[in-house]
């Protein structure tokens, strides 16, 4: 088996394990209210941590390229309560003006 | 589930699809160049379905980064579904294979548009969500892979800025509540503190910590 063929299979299982934990073993039970208590600001945690590291991050490096305005563009898109596929086209759009600038 | 919940969770997505589709594309094409062939692709794109660690995984091959790195570097970009998948499992029912097979569809922004305020998902929004997702997704990739150069580089189309647009987006409506918003700054700071440090993957599961403010007594 080639190394990308081990890869994926490696990747994939790992991947669907990590998926199914919560829904498997706790699956319909309800998880201690302390819990929920932090659980219920995982999500802006984790999307504000995504959003960072897809517009300023490059490997291992922090840097301010085409992808900060196109951030910008977004954000102004969503002031103004833009559909989702109109911040999305609209953030790509100022990205590629910027880079091709 | 009842039907209307998940047709609720595909419109909710169907802006992001043609996203999804080109990124699986360009996702193609990248594994393709990394000496990742098509079939291998398309199964990844089925099976892993998590854009980012499937990118890391090609292009550290591509890079001859080895085959440890690559699937270290992926999991470590997959790590944060550990913790989402607990936070759902109290809205998946039913028997084992049915959880197993329903919490792959979980991913960032199936999840995104389905989760509520107390932290608690709608199973079946997540489910229409992620359902649209993985279809064009997956077709995405057989695109990239069959139609290949044709493509050319996305990132002159400015795909790599739709990517945190889409998560700001996401984010915009999950900042109803004083500690929501103290969640995001603190998980926007750790992300930036730490990708100077430590590998992709660590600043955002790291990034987790914003939930502290979450803490009741």
């Amino acid at each position: 088996m080639s190394s990308a063929w081990t890869a994926v299979a490696i990747v994939g299982v790992g991947t669907i394990a990590l998926k199914s934990t919560g829904p498997v073993l706790l699956g319909g039970r309800e998880l201690p209210a302390r819990l929920m208590g932090l659980l219920s600001v995982l999500a802006p945690a984790l999307l504000a941590a995504l959003v960072v590291t897809q517009a300023f991050a490059s490997g291992r490096h922090l840097v301010l390229d085409p992808r900060a305005f196109g951030l910008g563009a977004a954000a102004v898109a969503v002031l103004l309560r833009a559909p989702l596929l109109a911040v999305i086209v609209i953030a790509a759009a100022a990205t590629a003006l910027v880079r091709a600038l | 589930m009842p039907r209307r919940e998940f047709r609720d969770g595909v419109r909710a997505i169907l802006g992001l699809t043609p996203a999804a589709f080109a990124f699986g594309a360009s996702f193609a094409v990248l594994a393709r160049a990394a000496g990742v062939g098509g079939v291998a692709a398309t199964v990844m794109s089925a099976t892993t379905f998590a854009g980012s660690a499937q990118v890391a995984t090609v292009s550290i091959l591509g890079t001859g980064g080895g085959l440890a790195a690559a699937v270290v570097a992926a999991l470590l970009l997959n790590a944060r579904y550990g913790a989402i998948s607990v936070s759902v499992a109290p809205g998946f029912r039913g028997s084992l294979l049915r959880r197993l097979v329903e919490s792959q569809l979980i991913v960032d922004e199936s999840w995104a548009v389905s989760v509520q305020p107390d932290g608690r998902v709608e199973r079946g929004v997540l489910l229409g969500a992620g359902a649209t997702l993985w279809i064009f997704w997956t077709t995405g990739t057989v695109a990239g892979a069959v139609a290949g150069e044709a493509i050319g580089d996305p990132n002159r189309l400015g795909l790599d800025g739709a990517f945190p647009a889409l998560f700001l987006a996401l984010l915009a409506p999950q900042l109803r509540s004083r500690r929501a918003v103290a969640a995001a700054a603190i998980g926007a700071a750790i992300a930036f503190a730490l990708i100077p440090f430590t590998p992709a993957g660590v600043p955002i599961v790291a990034a987790t910590a914003g939930c502290l403010v979450g803490w009741r007594r």
